[in-house]
């Protein structure tokens, strides 16, 4: 059985222009020690459905399916047994460093009432494996440091402190939320080192969200591809990178810079964002898709495998002969 | 492949201020005491010349009667046997005038003062806001009743008191909004495009400025009419033969036990205008507060 | 923290030295006032007048003068009475209004906080509604509405408690002053505290304490609770200026024989210097208040450290 099994994972919020369905029929396996990736730009529904799993969703938010870690649905714990999972067993990190920390605590105060918590450790002992974790993150001078406020942190030494504060507890699944976009390019690949190296060293699973293909490629095992809140691919890292068979998968693909390209334009993907609140009948990508026909606006298309042996899954009314073909025209 | 257009009209955006309008509509209570303000200045300035009485007519066969429909006493008569309806609406002229031209007065003084010192910033923008700070530390009152006491009380001299100690939240916020629109990112654009400094100011602060401007007037305005409904009360604002709402109501606190009617009248008109402005003023605020809450 | 709180008392004192300057120098203009030769006083007065503010000293060296008695302790002459000086009269009034607003403050502190918190976990809830209605009508009505009507129910028509008056403390004549001052400060604490805490909940801090697995009441009580109360922190200075008017009104009102009684007669009267010794007086207290309030603003906020 998988470490965290998500199944058919929607979520909806009611809002004053009616009710809005950011999440819609997500489901992934997620197994010990493996990484996946989420990927999809901003309003995909991404942080909503690992808030949804977390519990963490705002008041007006609602979330079905089920998300099943270790046998239990995460999704209807009531809170008491939820707060001896968070934490503790599936740990988060989020995607500002500037607010996410408490302004007004230590980060010593922030780091050892999640072990008095969870694992009962005395002050001094919690005092001590906090130093350690600072030190495995390696943050300098971290015995001094600890008992700073956050504000006096740098934003990159900031998220690091997250990151310590979230594995203090060794936990089995890390989320982290698009945890290097707000830092800048340099402290973004210090931090995706750390997490490879923090999972060979824990044997954690990690949930990545991100819009960046960059951090995916240098991390994940799964790709997991949303737009409008619903999967349009979903597989191997390797199989959708290499072979790509959706065409918003492609043109995210298209648009990220690559030296050996020279002097081919990049590929922009044409439109805007979806309104999530109106979305089409159809497949959510089909009012910017190039190889979109009628069909596309008014039916939905099935999330199946590419192929009988295959394992990856694509939503898209085209076959994947046809996308494969569109890339390579766009030397992918 | 779709046209600019088309996708325009997909996003469906909204400008500010039909947003705006939009949501304040929306806010019912917002929209009921706009026009329950209005129908109480309406009364106040057609009633006195469509009613029966004069304010200051003592009718002394009829002191101190409670509301009655007989000789058209609607609210009653106070001590005097003056109709207390006309004394209201006359009360409500001199309360809501005052309450405009002190408005008025500090909302310009305000703007002048904020804009100045946002605009010019550096040493000017620290003195002007230290001189802030200072007005903000002396309790208005106290200065508002030596003033009072050593000038006397004439009219203008009571709308400049209660000006003096009005201006200083619209300077503070003007200033804050100019600071931080000379700065803004879009601003910056704007020049780097090589837009003008007047059309700069015109389309990109102006109506950024404007928001702020009108919120916050709406929120002067209750507090000056209570500035002076307080010190009419304490006997040291508005003075015979004129009247105001806080003179109505001191003049009522003295009778109560006997004459309930006295004070409760204009003390309920007072009391419905604020309370009309205070939803007006919070109804803009969320009307022009991008990030709904 | 003490270098910031040194410099905090020195800024103070430009602000006080204007007050005080300004009223001093208004009152040298007024015709018919203490230092006018024209002035109509008694002579018992006169003799006063001419001790505490040496009226035959050229201006500035009586001005000069008028600092070192204010540095001493001494407010100065009453006009219009020649047995009382200021410093008597305020040491009749003083302890009333400070019983009065003191022991209101404490009171309306501790229950605009609770309310607050009440209103701000249990949104849209009864508490929430009340703490939202007490705040619309301590704002919008003003005190001198609420004054009278708390007589006509509590005074004239349920006959429990007295109208007004004074009688040494007695706690009857206590009751209603108190429930006006408090009802007033706990209409701006409660609505500032529960809007305070309700932004506060919505910070991604909160959302990180949550991910880590703490229970509610530790999430409100050792990661909420002090930023939401910084706010309320800060509220305090405007509000205790705000008290003066309050007080104010809530003297007259219910006739107490204290501070803000004592001035409103005396502007009443034209006692100019009664007015200016007590104009002084509270500025300076008031000056001392907002000092002391961002004293502790700063210690609480671990942003602010000079």
């Amino acid at each position: 059985m998988a470490l965290l099994e998500v199944n058919n994972l929607n979520v909806q919020f009611a809002t004053p222009d009616g009710v809005v369905t950011a999440v819609n029929g997500i489901s992934f396996a997620l197994e010990r020690g493996q990484t996946l990736g989420i990927v999809g730009e901003s309003g995909s529904g991404k942080s909503q459905a690992v808030l949804a799993v977390m519990g963490l969703l705002a008041g007006n938010g609602n979330a079905s399916g089920q998300a099943l870690f270790d046998g239990q649905d995460l999704l209807s714990l009531p809170a008491s047994a939820l707060n001896q999972i968070r934490g503790n067993r599936v740990a988060m990190i989020f995607q500002d460093p500037m607010t996410s920390l408490n302004p007004y605590l230590t980060v010593e105060r922030q780091m050892t009432e999640v072990l008095e918590l969870h694992k009962g450790l005395t002050y001094n002992q919690a005092r001590l494996r906090a130093v350690q974790a600072l030190d495995a993150v390696k943050i300098p001078e971290a015995a001094k440091r600890l008992s700073r406020y956050p504000h006096e942190f740098s934003g990159g030494m900031r998220q690091r402190v997250m990151i310590a504060m979230a594995l203090l507890c060794e936990p089995d699944v890390l989320i982290a939320d698009e945890p290097t976009t707000a830092l800048d390019v340099t402290v973004q690949a210090q931090i995706i080192a750390l997490l490879r190296d923090l999972q060979r060293d824990h044997g954690t699973a990690i949930v990545m969200i991100t819009h960046d293909l960059g951090v995916v490629a240098g991390l994940c095992d799964e790709v997991l591809v949303l737009y409008g809140g619903r999967v349009m691919e979903q597989g191997s890292a390797e199989a959708i990178f290499y072979q790509p068979t959706h065409p918003y998968t492609v043109g995210l693909l298209g648009a990220v810079p690559r030296i050996e390209q020279g002097d081919h334009a990049l590929v922009a993907i044409p439109g805007a964002p979806p309104n999530m609140a109106r979305l089409p009948l159809g497949c959510p990508f089909s009012e910017r898709c190039t190889l979109v026909e009628p069909r596309c606006f008014n039916t939905r298309p099935a999330l199946v495998p590419v192929d009988a042996q295959s394992e990856v899954l694509r939503a898209c009314h085209k076959s994947a002969l046809e996308v494969r073909r569109y890339a390579q025209e766009l030397k992918l | 492949m779709l046209k600019l257009k088309e996708i325009d009209d997909m996003v469906a955006g909204r400008s500010l201020w039909s947003d705006a309008r939009r949501r304040f509509m929306r806010n019912r209570a917002a929209v009921i005491s706009l026009c329950l303000l209005l129908l109480i200045a309406g009364a106040c300035v057609i009633g006195p010349w469509v009613l029966p009485h004069a304010f200051d007519s003592a009718d002394w066969d009829a002191m101190s009667i409670a509301p009655t429909l007989k000789n058209a006493h609607f609210w009653g008569t106070d001590e005097a046997g003056r109709d207390l309806l006309v004394r209201c609406l006359i009360g409500g002229r001199i309360s809501l005038t005052v309450g405009l031209l002190a408005t008025l007065a500090s909302v310009s003084l305000g703007i002048a003062w904020g804009a100045t010192a946002g605009f010019l910033g550096g040493k000017v923008d620290a003195l002007m806001m230290r001189v802030v700070d200072m007005m903000y530390a002396i309790p208005y009152l106290l200065i508002a009743i030596l003033l009072v006491t050593i000038l006397g009380r004439e009219f203008y001299l009571v709308v400049i008191t209660i000006t003096v100690f009005s201006w200083m939240d619209m300077a503070r916020v003007v200033r804050g909004q100019t600071l931080s629109l000379r700065s803004m990112e879009y601003v910056e654009a704007a020049r780097a495009m090589g837009v003008s400094t007047r059309r700069i100011i015109f389309a990109h602060i102006v109506p950024n400025l404007l928001g702020v401007v009108v919120i916050y007037t709406t929120v002067t305005v209750p507090g000056v009419i209570l500035t002076e409904s307080v010190l009419s009360f304490l006997g040291l604002g508005i003075q015979e033969p004129m009247t105001s709402w806080g003179v109505l109501i001191q003049d009522g606190a003295k009778v109560m036990e006997v004459s309930p009617w006295i004070l409760l009248f204009p003390a309920g008109l007072l009391s419905v205008t604020l309370y009309c402005f205070n939803f007006i003023g919070d109804g803009l605020r969320d009307a022009l507060d991008p990030k709904e809450r | 923290m003490w270098s910031y709180t040194l410099r905090r008392i020195l800024a103070t004192i430009p602000t006080m030295l204007a007050v005080i300057s300004v009223c001093y120098f208004l009152l040298h203009a007024t015709p018919g006032g203490p230092f006018d030769s024209e002035r109509q006083v008694s002579a018992a007065v006169l003799a006063n007048l001419q001790a505490k503010y040496h009226l035959d000293l050229p201006l500035w060296q009586q001005y000069l003068m008028y600092l070192k008695s204010l540095l001493q302790g001494d407010l100065g002459a009453s006009f219009r009475y020649a047995d009382w000086s200021v410093n008597d009269l305020v040491a009749n009034a003083l302890p009333v209004s400070a019983a009065i607003g003191g022991g209101s403050l404490v009171l309306s502190l501790i229950i605009g906080v609770g309310l607050g918190i009440v209103a701000a976990l249990r949104q849209n809830s009864v508490a929430d509604h009340l703490v939202m209605l007490i705040g619309n009508v301590g704002s919008a009505v003003p005190s001198f509405v609420i004054g009278p009507v708390l007589i006509i129910v509590f005074a004239i028509l349920l006959k429990w408690l007295p109208a007004g008056g004074w009688n040494n403390f007695e706690p009857r004549f206590m009751v209603l002053p108190m429930v006006l001052l408090t009802f007033i400060n706990v209409s701006i604490i409660g609505r500032v505290m529960r809007g305070s805490l309700i932004e506060v909940l919505h910070s991604n801090y909160i959302r990180t304490a949550r991910a880590k697995g703490l229970p509610t009441r530790v999430v409100i009580l050792r990661h909420a609770l002090k930023p939401a109360l910084l706010p309320v922190v800060s509220l305090l200075g405007p509000l205790a200026i705000s008290s003066i008017t309050s007080a104010l009104v809530t003297e007259t009102v219910f006739s107490l024989p204290g501070l803000g009684k004592l001035i409103v007669n005396g502007a009443g009267n034209r006692d100019y210097t009664l007015v200016l010794g007590l104009v002084v007086l509270i500025a300076v207290l008031t000056v001392t208040l907002n000092l002391l309030v961002d004293l502790a603003y700063a210690w609480l906020d671990p942003k602010i450290r000079y």
